[in-house]
């Protein structure tokens, strides 16, 4: 693996986000990104995927606190501040009550408004009763300096397998937490939330730009995995009619970037640990978007390696993602306006991939 | 060691005898049946300790970072572990993600349950050529 070129944490600390911005950004990308429109730019930042573990009584499997609490005091770290945080679900394994109060305790030291979206891991014990509770709605839209933001739970799934006969809720989500399960079942929106959706999206005008953050990518990549939301192509069809369209999510631990027609897709990173890209698993083809230019392959022996949080800077409706790797290079995946897609600030062409990027 | 003469001589004669007697090793398809299962047998023991089977007290399981074992590439050891600095075999790994994200005891590696993980990862990796040292 490359270290001697690793943006080292002091490094990235002391750039601060003014220089995040001028300074992770080839200029040009800068430049272009900047549109017609007349929306204000701003940041935000994005952490997500923390599968915080509770063992019995006040003891929480480390590693991951450590993932949550470290991206934590780094976003808290930006200046200036960014204007939110979202958070990106999965802050539990299992659901209970106390892996989420503990999540939401850490969370507390954050600073600045969160908006949060529910993961599959939080959802599948009490069906999402104790989330909902502490945190609020678990689909919702708002409007922040000319970008109207929707969050969906994309993590549903059909009613006959919420209901069947399981030994106890916690049956359930462990079957549903167990990322290859051949017993699992796959991701919904819905229809009640899609028509929530359809009728969110009536008042926005079409040039408004438009960000939707779910959990599962509404994109279609590796079924087996979940890596998957089933009914995807519905909700891309109703983000069609709008200039400009990006859709973030969490879930699957790596860097994964596409551009579908009008739509970029994001996912960000987990504080957790990675997950192997789905090409790794030799028995099932999967449907990884080529645009992709894959993290290195994580060193097991670095616990953060491999994970981290994201900086994300809205240049009037479009989005560059600056990926905060602890212990790997940081990215940056900005769109580029005279290609139509995102695009890897360092690694896009395939000369200047180096040999951790290939994964097997 | 030399061989005597009479000793070639029995050796040669063995070589002379009808083909028959020299198939000490033939098997039926009910073997091949049997053979199997019992293998995947002890795959299916692997694949539940994979996903959760240990006991370790952290609960944190192989599948959590591996999902069908992937990300593991049995074909590649033994290989130079750079972070062990040595030739490592897979097993040997398997005791290290034990050691360290699960906070567990090691396995002896002719445990039972160290060949059930090995045969779980090895049967998610099947028919992808073998390729010792690759990094």
């Amino acid at each position: 693996m490359n270290r001697k070129n690793h943006f080292n944490r002091r490094e990235f600390l002391k750039r601060g986000s003014a220089l995040i911005a001028a300074g992770w950004l080839p200029l040009s990308l800068v430049e272009v990104a900047f549109g017609k429109t007349q929306a204000e730019s701003f940041t935000f930042a994005y952490i997500s995927d923390s599968h915080l573990t509770h063992i019995k009584g006040n003891n929480f499997v480390r590693n991951w606190d450590r993932g949550l609490t470290r991206a934590i005091a780094e976003a808290n770290l930006l200046t200036p501040r960014p204007d939110f945080i979202l958070y990106g679900g999965d802050i539990a394994q299992l659901g209970t009550p106390e892996e989420i109060d503990h999540g939401l305790d850490l969370l507390g030291a954050l600073r600045g408004d969160v908006h949060y979206v529910m993961g599959e891991h939080d959802y599948y014990l009490d069906l999402g009763e104790h989330w909902r509770k502490r945190i609020g709605p678990d689909h919702y839209s708002f409007d922040h300096k000319g970008v109207h933001f929707v969050v969906l739970n994309s993590i549903l799934t059909h009613d006959d397998w919420i209901h069947k006969k399981w030994d106890s809720p916690m049956h359930r989500m462990k079957e549903m937490a167990r990322l290859d399960n051949p017993q699992g079942s796959p991701f919904l929106v819905g229809d009640p939330q899609r028509e929530w959706l359809r009728k969110d999206l009536e008042k926005i005008s079409k040039d408004t730009p438009l960000v939707v953050v779910s959990h599962s990518p509404l994109q279609k990549i590796y079924k087996g995995w979940n890596f998957w939301t089933d009914d995807a192509e519905q909700i891309q069809a109703m983000l069609k009619p709008f200039d400009k369209v990006t859709v973030l999510y969490g879930h699957v631990h790596q860097i994964q970037y596409n551009q579908i027609d009008n739509i970029s897709f994001h996912s960000v990173m987990a504080t957790a640990w990675p997950w192997p890209y789905p090409s790794t698993f030799a028995q099932e083809a999967s449907y990884m978007p080529k645009l992709t230019v894959e993290i290195n392959r994580a060193d097991p022996f670095f616990e953060r390696d491999g994970t981290g949080w994201q900086f994300i800077n809205m240049h009037t409706g479009d989005v560059d993602v600056h990926d905060a790797l602890p212990d790997n290079r940081n990215r940056v995946v900005a769109f580029d306006e005279k290609k139509g897609h995102p695009v890897d600030a360092r690694y896009q062409a395939e000369a200047n991939r180096i040999p951790p990027m290939k994964h097997f | 060691m030399t061989i005597t003469s009479t000793y070639k001589g029995i050796f040669i004669a063995a070589l002379l005898l009808p083909a028959q007697s020299l198939l000490a090793d033939e098997f039926t398809g009910a073997d091949l049946k049997r053979w199997k299962q019992q293998y995947m047998e002890v795959v299916d023991e692997g694949s539940k300790l994979f996903h959760g089977g240990l006991g370790n007290e952290n609960t944190v399981s192989c599948d959590q970072c591996h999902p069908n074992a992937s990300n593991t590439h049995p074909e590649t050891y033994p290989k130079f572990q750079q972070q062990l600095g040595k030739v490592a075999v897979l097993s040997e790994m398997i005791n290290w993600c034990i050691k360290n994200p699960l906070k567990a005891d090691p396995l002896p590696l002719d445990s039972a349950r160290m060949t059930a993980l090995q045969a779980y990862i090895t049967e998610e990796r099947r028919n992808v050529p073998l390729a010792p040292g690759k990094h």
